[in-house]
């Protein structure tokens, strides 16, 4: 790759790319990041395969792309220029797909997506509710373009927006710019990004560094990883004008180990973007120098709090330190640092490029833009969405999200990760922003959304996201060890059926405690599952403690397994499957559970067609 | 939280008739009570100067404040809002208000002592502080039975002050503890006693030693102050200041020593 060496050649860099392109080639998207997870990596290779020997090669070009959002359907591959949507493509349906559509120009139907409610095939990617009721601004290119390749990045119009800050705005402007499109920080806090770069550029010295936050560590959560992987280019143009708006000549991306293809995706984005000479000495001819370094995190979730990054990439342990001073006047290696998270960074490109105004027309009045979320958990449509800000709940699970899985009702909604809250039914039409969420005793968090349905026992998930933040926590100050402990041994002990009427007291008390008095976010947004689940669903604390029973069938001391015998058809199948041999019953006729010999598995509950399998 | 606009002028007032007098130094209240003192000293020096007591557990004068106990917390009333932070390690400011003793302060405070109290109960130290707070009774399960509730003192003061950094702190969360790296015996571990002594429990010991024999003849072997008489006023405390003398000795015999060994 040649080295760019102004504004103008990188214009003219745009246009050849374009010229080079045949725009009769057929082009094939297959997500090559999530869904190698469902062997999209043989999709590739058989597809390669079938190409050559077809002697296809001038005619198609496979694009292996990163996250395409539907990860329930993966592996996912869109047919371009006619959009057609291909799910679940296993290595032995490559050749159908060479023959039918690249050479014969038709749909292969078994492989659409099909409308659940009315079995109908969908044909395009656009038409597709899953997509259609989204709004990608940042995630737009993951998926539609290859990673590994810049050319691919600069021919959607990538670094036009570097071009035009270096060409026609003085960092002041952008800093102003910034500030006015109200773009809140991505990474969970939600403080003004803007905000953060003034107080940066107007720190005193020389040396100053920016830092990207990719040290996404919520169980449940990837829409960080996402971005890395399918679009570094978009964070490290974010970072380069970043640096021009504060003064930075150094920037650090902080990844986490556990992220092997992100971390190749940007070390490769990187050296490329170095040897075209976007990054370096002399960026775009303008004088500008600024490069980038990846770190990698050894997988400590604290480490993805600001202060405990900073300390972690200094080389020591992880452990926050109280603020002031803050980093933007005193942060890594002691100089002013702003660091945001990737997916702020992401929207930096987005606001250059189409004003301030463009996106403080988008979302919420506290809450500007679009989010990316990340929905898991028992939803139809497993994936990322990206949705403007204020979107309501039951549109991102219910519309995008296709309701709850297996017909079962919704019981609730974890957003924010494990320092989240659990949001009931009974605000399902609640807008989506950081204040609405705060108000209901969530938190935006980095975006995760887990959904629950009634099998979830709303006791047993607080108890579980506290063991992770239990175990996640550095230790260093009292509340969050000590506290945590004590909270997480309440918790235990009711759902093992040793609670007490006092618990309710002395959570809150605890929850409250940690919140005021915590050194750190972890610790001071610990409590956020047990207050909200104490908070909407204290009656299941209360079947618990007082009546000795868990409805959800999750806690093991708490319920008993047994067989409606009215929806019972006597088809066997629980009696073959018990490791225990605790189902008893003749064939076509009810079966009874000896309770005496179950040991809960729930093997028989989960394997019940007819649903006759009761937790009482 | 926010205050009432009378009171907050009438606090604006004050200052700015203090601020008149003194050029220097800058005026706060804490308790009620007008302190001149030099802008960007932490909280909890300007409330010695105002002879009032700020329980702590990890503070120490000669290191850099950590701010792990929470201990110290204070209501600091500053633009109107009004929020606890930790006095060791929060710089006072012009126009700042300090409240040490409010009921929300006391109540953090019983709680980090309950807490403590639940991981470390045979410390004498916490039993104390807990009668002193009125906490008769343990609301909370006794979880271990450790002596060391990792305010880091003896880490802090071996890498700082004595320059060495003999120990850590490994691990994480709750298995979080002070160590020597990888748990081996320290080879740069030049027995100067400090971590026994700077330790508030007392659960740090002292044990002969074939390496660094002439070096354990320490004065000091085996003095503490765990709960400090003197209001952590180490300047002018005899024992502290005794021990740093000492300490210091023994760290420049130890460099002499060092020096003159053949490499």
């Amino acid at each position: 790759m040649e080295r760019i060496t102004s504004i103008a050649d990188l214009e003219d860099l745009r246009n050849s790319i374009f010229a080079k392109r045949d725009p009769a080639m057929i082009s094939i998207r297959l997500c090559n990041t999530g869904c190698r997870a469902r062997k999209s990596v043989k999709v590739f290779e058989s597809l390669e395969q079938e190409i050559r020997e077809q002697g296809l090669e001038r005619k198609v070009a496979v694009k292996r792309t990163g996250c395409q959002g539907f990860c329930e359907m993966g592996p996912v591959m869109v047919v371009e220029p006619e959009n057609i949507f291909y799910c679940r493509v296993k290595p032995k349906d490559v050749a159908e797909i060479v023959a039918e559509t690249v050479q014969a120009g038709n749909v292969v139907e078994r492989l659409l997506w099909k409308d659940p409610d009315s079995g109908e095939p969908v044909v395009h990617e656009r038409d597709i509710p899953y997509y259609k009721k989204q709004q990608k601004n940042i995630s737009n290119s993951t998926g539609r373009i290859d990673p590994t390749e810049i050319e691919e990045y600069i021919a959607v119009g990538g670094y036009s927006a570097l071009s035009k800050v270096l060409s026609t705005m003085q960092p002041a402007e952008v800093v102003d710019t910034v500030v006015a499109s109200g773009l809140r920080g991505r990474g969970g806090g939600g403080f003004p990004t803007g905000l953060k770069w003034r107080l940066c550029a107007a720190a005193p010295g020389d040396v100053k560094y920016i830092i990207a936050n990719g040290d996404e560590g919520d169980p449940g959560a990837f829409m960080d990883r996402s971005l890395m992987e399918g679009d570094p280019h978009s964070i490290i143009e974010g970072m380069i004008i970043g640096a021009y708006a504060i003064g930075a000549g150094q920037g650090f991306i902080y990844v986490r180990e556990e992220y092997p293809i992100a971390i190749e995706h940007l070390s490769i984005a990187i050296r490329q973007a170095e040897e075209c000479g976007l990054l370096g000495n002399n960026i775009l001819g303008t004088g500008l120098n600024f490069s980038i370094n990846i770190n990698k995190g050894a997988g400590a979730f604290v480490c993805g709090e600001e202060t405990a990054l900073m300390i972690s990439i200094e080389g020591r342990s992880g452990t926050p330190r109280s603020r002031p001073p803050y980093p933007a006047i005193e942060g890594l290696f002691g100089k002013p640092s702003v660091l945001n998270n990737v997916e702020s960074f992401g929207n930096i490109t987005q606001i250059l490029l189409n004003g301030a105004d463009w996106y403080a027309g988008i979302g919420t009045v506290g809450s500007k833009g679009t989010k990316i979320f990340s929905l898991v958990g028992k939803v139809n449509n497993t994936g990322l969405v990206e949705v403007e800000m204020g979107t309501t709940l039951r549109e991102i699970i219910f519309d995008i999200g296709g309701g709850i899985r297996n017909n079962r009702n919704f019981k609730a909604v974890q957003t924010g990760g494990p320092s989240g809250g659990c949001i009931p039914i009974s605000k399902i039409d609640m807008p989506v922003d950081y204040d609405s969420l705060r108000e209901a005793g969530a938190i935006m968090g980095s975006g995760g959304m887990i959904v629950m349905d009634e099998t979830s026992c709303m006791v047993d998930v607080a108890r579980y996201f506290l063991n992770f933040l239990l175990f996640e926590s550095c230790g260093k100050c009292v509340p969050c060890r000590e506290g945590m402990q004590q909270m997480h041994e309440i918790l235990t002990n009711i759902c093992e059926g040793r609670g007490e009427e006092s618990d309710f007291d002395l959570l809150t008390e605890l929850a409250n405690f940690m919140t005021t008095s915590s050194l750190c976010g972890l610790g001071g947004t610990a409590g956020n599952p047990a207050l909200s689940t104490i908070r909407y669903f204290r009656h299941e604390y209360e079947d618990h403690i007082h009546e000795k029973k868990c409805r959800a069938g999750v806690c093991k001391n708490l319920f008993t397994y047994a067989i409606d015998e009215e929806l019972c058809n006597g088809c066997t199948l629980c009696a073959v499957k018990c490791p225990e041999e605790a189902v008893s019953g003749i064939k076509k006729e009810p079966h009874t559970i000896d309770t005496e010999k179950c040991i809960k598995c729930g093997i028989c509950f989960s394997s019940c067609k007819q649903k006759a399998v009761v937790a009482v | 939280m926010s205050i009432s606009r009378t009171r907050y002028d009438a606090v604006n007032r004050i200052f700015c008739d203090a601020i008149k007098d003194e050029a220097v130094k800058i005026p706060i209240i804490i308790d009620n009570r007008m302190v001149q003192i030099e802008q960007g000293t932490f909280i909890i020096e300007a409330a010695k100067k105002a002879d009032i007591v700020i329980p702590t557990l990890c503070y120490h004068e000669a290191i850099k404040p950590y701010g792990a106990c929470r201990l110290c917390m204070v209501e600091v009333v500053q633009n109107r809002q009004r929020r606890l932070v930790t006095s060791c390690n929060f710089p006072v400011e012009p126009g700042m208000e300090i409240f040490t003793d409010t009921p929300g302060v006391r109540k953090i405070r019983k709680t980090i002592v309950e807490l403590l109290l639940a991981r470390c109960p045979g410390v004498s130290l916490l039993q104390t502080m807990a009668r002193q707070m009125g906490i008769d009774r343990p609301r909370l399960k006794k979880r271990n039975d450790k002596e060391c509730i990792l305010c880091g003192l003896c880490v802090r003061f071996c890498e700082e002050s004595v320059g060495v950094g003999a120990i850590g702190l490994s691990n994480r969360g709750t298995d979080r503890e002070v160590a020597t790296p990888f748990k081996v015996a320290s080879d740069v571990c030049i027995g100067c006693g400090s971590c026994t002594y700077i330790c508030p429990t007392g659960c740090i010991e002292m044990l002969p030693d074939e390496k660094t024999p002439c070096l354990r003849s320490m004065k000091m072997e085996g003095h503490s102050c765990p709960s400090c008489s003197n209001n952590y006023q180490c300047d002018s405390c005899a024992t502290d200041q005794e021990f740093l003398v000492e300490m210091r000795r023994v760290v420049s015999e130890f460099r002499n020593l060092a020096e003159k060994a053949p490499s």
